[in-house]
């Protein structure tokens, strides 16, 4: 009896400590609330909308009767027309597209020989995205209204689909390069935003601001080391995923090093900016894991980002681990320039500029 | 350049509803040794962090080495040393490293910051510590390491907030010491203490509560300006005594130390010994005219304002 008053004793301590606890207790209400709402709508392994590119070549109008019939399924979005298969292949390793769909010259010799009409150029990097469309491989395709094409001749697939930067389909391949960027965004964010709020609990931080140390100082200072942890790491994962899974490299390291040091500068920079917000190191690991949620669901990582709907892509576009997911697997797999990738490098670097200034203007060498 | 180390006129504080430090003026010599002296939550801690320039105050003006605070705070931290009331080194880097650290901070050439970490080692019998994590070290150590850490850049104004706190009496002996080296080389000091025998050493005190200043001046000077008398009463049962004192309306206090209850009376009692005497009515008792003392001095400006 009396054991049960005292662990009742250490339970309403703890309840009224939780309860004081404004951000501990925000988060117990917060994480489950948004984070259902948020994945409940993105996780949709059903992919639609992926984004391809149409060359026709032959110029006929049974090319735009099969697009047509291509759009209708919902599973490509069609953005873009080129003249050359060459155009489409540069947008596929530049990521504006994920496949090209296109038609040969003699399109109508062909469909009257019953062979493949067109043939697909896909990115299977992503093998779930490569799934979807090598599904589309055999769907019937109607040559004139009302008439299958079975009627001219038996039946060979409708397209040809080349597979791309991952021809056997495996998984790994997408992963690996992927999982840099979800292991960066945790240690990153979480050394960091540890590191202020550290300082405050143990009573560093009030000898250290009567000191000349201007706030810019001490947060680069504090940061400088982290990218080496960084770096190491991004070498351990992708070095095993070479040596152990056969994941090819096809970039250069030049690229490889920028679109790296662009994103651990985004992800320390942030977890900084939580540093100057939480009160207590449990705050700030709350805080981290809360950003680190929906990085590994919405960042492309775990679900192709264009299957996602409409609200879930902007809350993913504010993520730095969404442009480095594109960046990295662009860079390592496809061997894509900066250069092609500009927006998501000029995103993160943007990113980068204004959480430094943002925590460095709300660290204020004062006790106010 | 004027005389005064540290001004403030009308320095006040309020952290919502509280007000920590009321209207205070002040006057701090260079070259001096100058306590606050105050019971805790006095605002004395408060006080030495407006003068840094860690906090604002919400009304009053400060000038600290000409500067005025807190508009040329950051002009100021070159000149000051500042010594947390909470040990506020990294427990987790050694005596060496942490100096090192903070002579970086301060912007000290390698060489020079070698030779003057070497001599603070010595002065301050840390050399046979210099690869002690600062958290493995005893309180005495640790301040120390904190005082030499707070001098290191040779500041001409140093501020202390309790820095004894945690010290045992032959430490804290020792540590004054060091103080005086440092105020006979031209350093001012800014000292906070709840220790009288602590703020007895001081040059000149300024008795804090309640974030109000009671009284200023050396501790000699307060102590012959004492307008209360104080008596001590020898005997039996003192408790007793000490609650039956208490009630008579001239004793301002009744504190007992030892084999004897000392008694502060009012100024307005003319005749302290016989106005106990009658007071008490207990002929056992020994009645003799007492030397006020600090706390004598403290007890009677803390307590003339409650009466008030």
């Amino acid at each position: 009896m009396s054991s049960l008053h005292r662990i009742w004793a250490v339970t309403a301590k703890e309840l009224k400590q939780l309860s004081r606890d404004r951000v501990t207790f925000g988060m117990v209400v917060m994480i489950p609330l948004i984070q259902l709402l948020l994945f409940g709508y993105a996780i949709n392994t059903e992919v639609r909308n992926i984004p391809i590119a149409v060359v026709d070549l032959s110029g006929s109008a049974i090319a735009r009767t099969i697009t047509e019939q291509v759009r209708v399924t919902q599973v490509v979005d069609i953005r873009t027309y080129y003249h050359t298969p060459r155009e489409a292949e540069a947008a596929i390793v530049a990521g504006t597209v994920r496949a090209a769909l296109v038609f040969p010259e003699n399109l109508a010799q062909r469909a009257a020989g019953g062979e493949p009409l067109a043939q697909w150029l896909v990115d299977g990097s992503d093998t779930i995205v490569g799934s979807a469309l090598l599904a589309l491989r055999n769907m019937p395709v109607h040559l004139e209204a009302g008439v299958p094409r079975g009627a001219y001749r038996a039946a060979s697939p409708s397209f040809e689909v080349a597979l791309f930067f991952n021809p056997e389909r495996r998984s790994e391949v997408n992963v690996v390069p992927g999982l840099t960027a979800i292991i960066l965004t945790m240690t990153m964010i979480l050394f960091t935003s540890a590191a202020l709020v550290r300082e405050r609990e143990r009573g560093n931080l009030e000898l250290l601001i009567t000191t000349p140390v201007h706030s810019l100082e001490i947060m680069i200072g504090k940061l400088v080391p982290y990218v080496f942890v960084g770096l190491i790491q991004i070498t351990i994962i992708l070095g095993l995923g070479m040596a152990i899974f056969q994941v090819p490299f096809n970039g250069t390291l030049g690229n490889l090093a920028a679109v790296t040091l662009a994103f651990i500068g985004a992800s320390l920079t942030l977890g900084l900016l939580i540093s100057t917000i939480a009160k207590t190191q449990m705050q700030a690991m709350q805080m981290t894991v809360f950003i680190l949620m929906p990085s590994i669901l919405l960042s492309g990582f775990m679900f192709p980002y264009d299957a996602m709907p409409r609200p879930a892509q902007y809350i993913a576009e504010v993520l730095p681990a969404t442009h480095f997911m594109r960046l990295i697997r662009g860079v390592f797999l496809r061997g894509a320039e900066v250069s092609q990738l500009q927006g998501d490098m000029i995103w993160l670097l943007g990113f980068t500029v204004i959480m430094l200034a943002v925590a460095t203007l709300r660290f204020r060498k004062t006790l106010d | 350049m004027t005389d005064a180390a540290i001004e403030a006129r009308g320095l006040s504080r309020h952290f919502g509803d509280i007000i920590a430090v009321d209207r205070v003026d002040l006057q701090i010599p260079r070259g001096e040794i100058y306590g606050f002296l105050g019971p805790n939550g006095s605002g004395k801690t408060t006080m030495i962090r407006m003068l840094c320039g860690l906090l604002t105050p919400t009304a009053g003006e400060v000038r600290v080495l000409d500067l005025e605070i807190p508009r040329q705070a950051e002009a100021l931290r070159r000149k000051i040393g500042y010594m947390t009331q909470k040990f506020s080194l990294y427990d987790d880097l050694t005596v060496a490293e942490n100096m090192r650290f903070m002579a970086r901070i301060y912007g000290l050439q390698r060489g020079a910051a070698k030779a003057r970490i070497q001599d603070l080692l010595e002065r301050y019998a840390l050399t046979s510590m210099r690869d002690r994590f600062a958290g493995d070290m005893s309180g005495g150590q640790r301040q120390r390491l904190a005082l030499a850490v707070a001098t290191l850049h040779q500041p001409t104004l140093l501020f202390l907030d309790e820095p004894t706190s945690a010290v045992d009496p032959e430490n804290r002996r020792d540590f004054w010491e060091k103080l005086f080296d440092l105020s006979d080389a031209g350093t001012t000091i800014l000292v906070s203490t709840h220790y009288m025998d602590e703020a007895e050493r001081c040059h000149q005190l300024a008795i804090l509560e309640h974030g109000r200043l009671r009284n200023q001046g050396s501790p000699a000077q307060l102590m012959a300006q004492l307008e209360s008398r104080v008596v001590e009463i020898g005997g039996s049962d003192l408790r007793r005594v000490k609650e039956h004192a208490m009630g008579l309306p001239l004793v301002q206090s009744a504190a007992q130390q030892g084999l004897h209850l000392r008694i502060l009376m009012s100024p307005d009692a003319s005749d302290p010994l016989s106005y106990l005497r009658e007071g008490l009515d207990d002929d056992s008792l020994s009645l003799n005219m007492a030397r006020p003392s600090l706390e004598d001095v403290f007890v009677a400006a803390t307590q003339e304002q409650h009466s008030s």
